[in-house]
């Protein structure tokens, strides 16, 4: 009884925390290149049995995930975060703001992220996106207000990942959070 | 005590088995992953546009919404499936997927170098099957092998621009996904 439980426990709390190894993390921002190959590991090959995603393949690209800023403070949905910087070399790259279940967060501008072409920029290049419940000047991703987010960036054609065991692999941007409502 | 203490070390090792063996199965018992949710909506050897994902709706969780997809569940027992995908003008890609959902090959228009990207897919023993000199001069056709009878692929399009989503789709509406001999 009680190996039973440990076992389905264990199984149950790697599953749902998204344990996985061969991760890549460059600030606040974790990938796992290999679950987009056929060197996925069990762990990571449960989970999206589980979740029922498709992951992102090697020769496509990589996708980073966040659940919390630079400082550790994780995403919530009432107070404001500022991403920017500079981003790694890829031909494109999308932004993508969901809910701890993956779904898309509904609001009254029907925005659910930014692509690399539509983002506004500085005079130099760089840009700042602000993740807020309410409107913002710039470029505003809308939270919905709820509690818990996660930010997707997706790096398309890129080189990161591919070459595996480099550390410089950066930069990625840096996400700041600037209070609540 | 020696022996309650035995016993707690067996219950974590026990636990430890059963862990992994329920990590292993999950796969395997799975019917909610993603080609479980897609037989409903998709005939075999087919191409079929996929719905963009929506807070409301969406068939899979973590579906990229700047892109249009569409997808072809295959099935490889009654030959190879040639597949036709015309590059759109931002960026397109094409996943192979095993039936529980392990991204095998991937490959962009880059890659590919062409105005499409043209690929035959087969299992091992199909490919084992093609002539030899069919090999060499069908070698501007790339040959994936499935590790797996059923699968899926799956072709996606970037719209860099929500006005462009109409464009992405009809790039991928041209798209072809057929069974075809093994020769």
């Amino acid at each position: 009884m009680l190996a039973a439980a440990i076992g389905l426990g264990a199984t149950w709390l790697t599953l749902t925390r998204g344990v996985a190894f061969g991760s890549l993390t460059i600030g606040a921002w974790t990938a796992w290149p290999k679950s987009g190959s056929a060197g996925i590991d069990p762990y990571a090959r449960a989970i999206i049995a589980r979740t029922g995603e498709l992951p992102i393949g090697m020769g496509d690209g990589v996708a980073f995930y966040a659940r919390a800023d630079d400082a550790g403070s994780d995403f919530d949905g009432r107070c404001t975060f500022t991403i920017s910087g500079m981003t790694p070399a890829a031909r494109y790259w999308t932004l993508t703001l969901y809910d701890l279940n993956g779904r898309m967060v509904a609001n009254t501008l029907d925005r659910h992220g930014f692509t690399s072409e539509e983002v506004v920029r500085e005079a130099d290049g760089q840009f700042a996106i602000n993740v807020a419940p309410r409107a913002r000047p710039g470029n505003w991703l809308p939270t919905g207000g709820i509690e818990r987010f996660v930010l997707v960036w997706r790096l398309y054609d890129t080189p990161i990942g591919v070459a595996t065991g480099t550390t410089k692999e950066g930069p990625m941007p840096a996400i700041v959070r600037k209070g609540c409502s | 005590m020696i022996r309650f203490l035995l016993s707690i070390l067996a219950a974590i090792l026990l636990g430890g088995i059963v862990h992994l063996a329920t990590v292993l199965a999950m796969p395997q018992a799975s019917t909610q992953d993603a080609y479980s949710r897609l037989v409903p909506l998709t005939p075999v050897n087919a191409v079929v546009p996929l719905p963009t994902p929506t807070a409301q709706a969406s068939i899979m969780p973590f579906m990229d919404p700047a892109f249009a997809a569409a997808v072809c569940r295959y099935d490889l027992s009654d030959g190879i499936i040639k597949l036709n995908a015309p590059v759109s003008q931002a960026y397109t890609s094409v996943t192979f997927y095993t039936r529980t959902s392990v991204a095998y090959y991937a490959i962009n228009d880059r890659a590919a170098g062409r105005r499409a990207i043209e690929l035959d897919l087969m299992t091992a023993e199909q490919h084992a099957q093609v002539p030899e000199e069919e090999d060499v001069t069908a070698a501007d056709r790339l040959i994936i092998e499935s590790p797996t009878i059923t699968g899926l692929v799956v072709l996606r399009t970037l719209a860099p621009e929500p006005g462009m989503m109409a464009m992405a789709r009809r790039a991928l509406d041209a798209a072809r996904c057929q069974i075809g001999p093994v020769q």
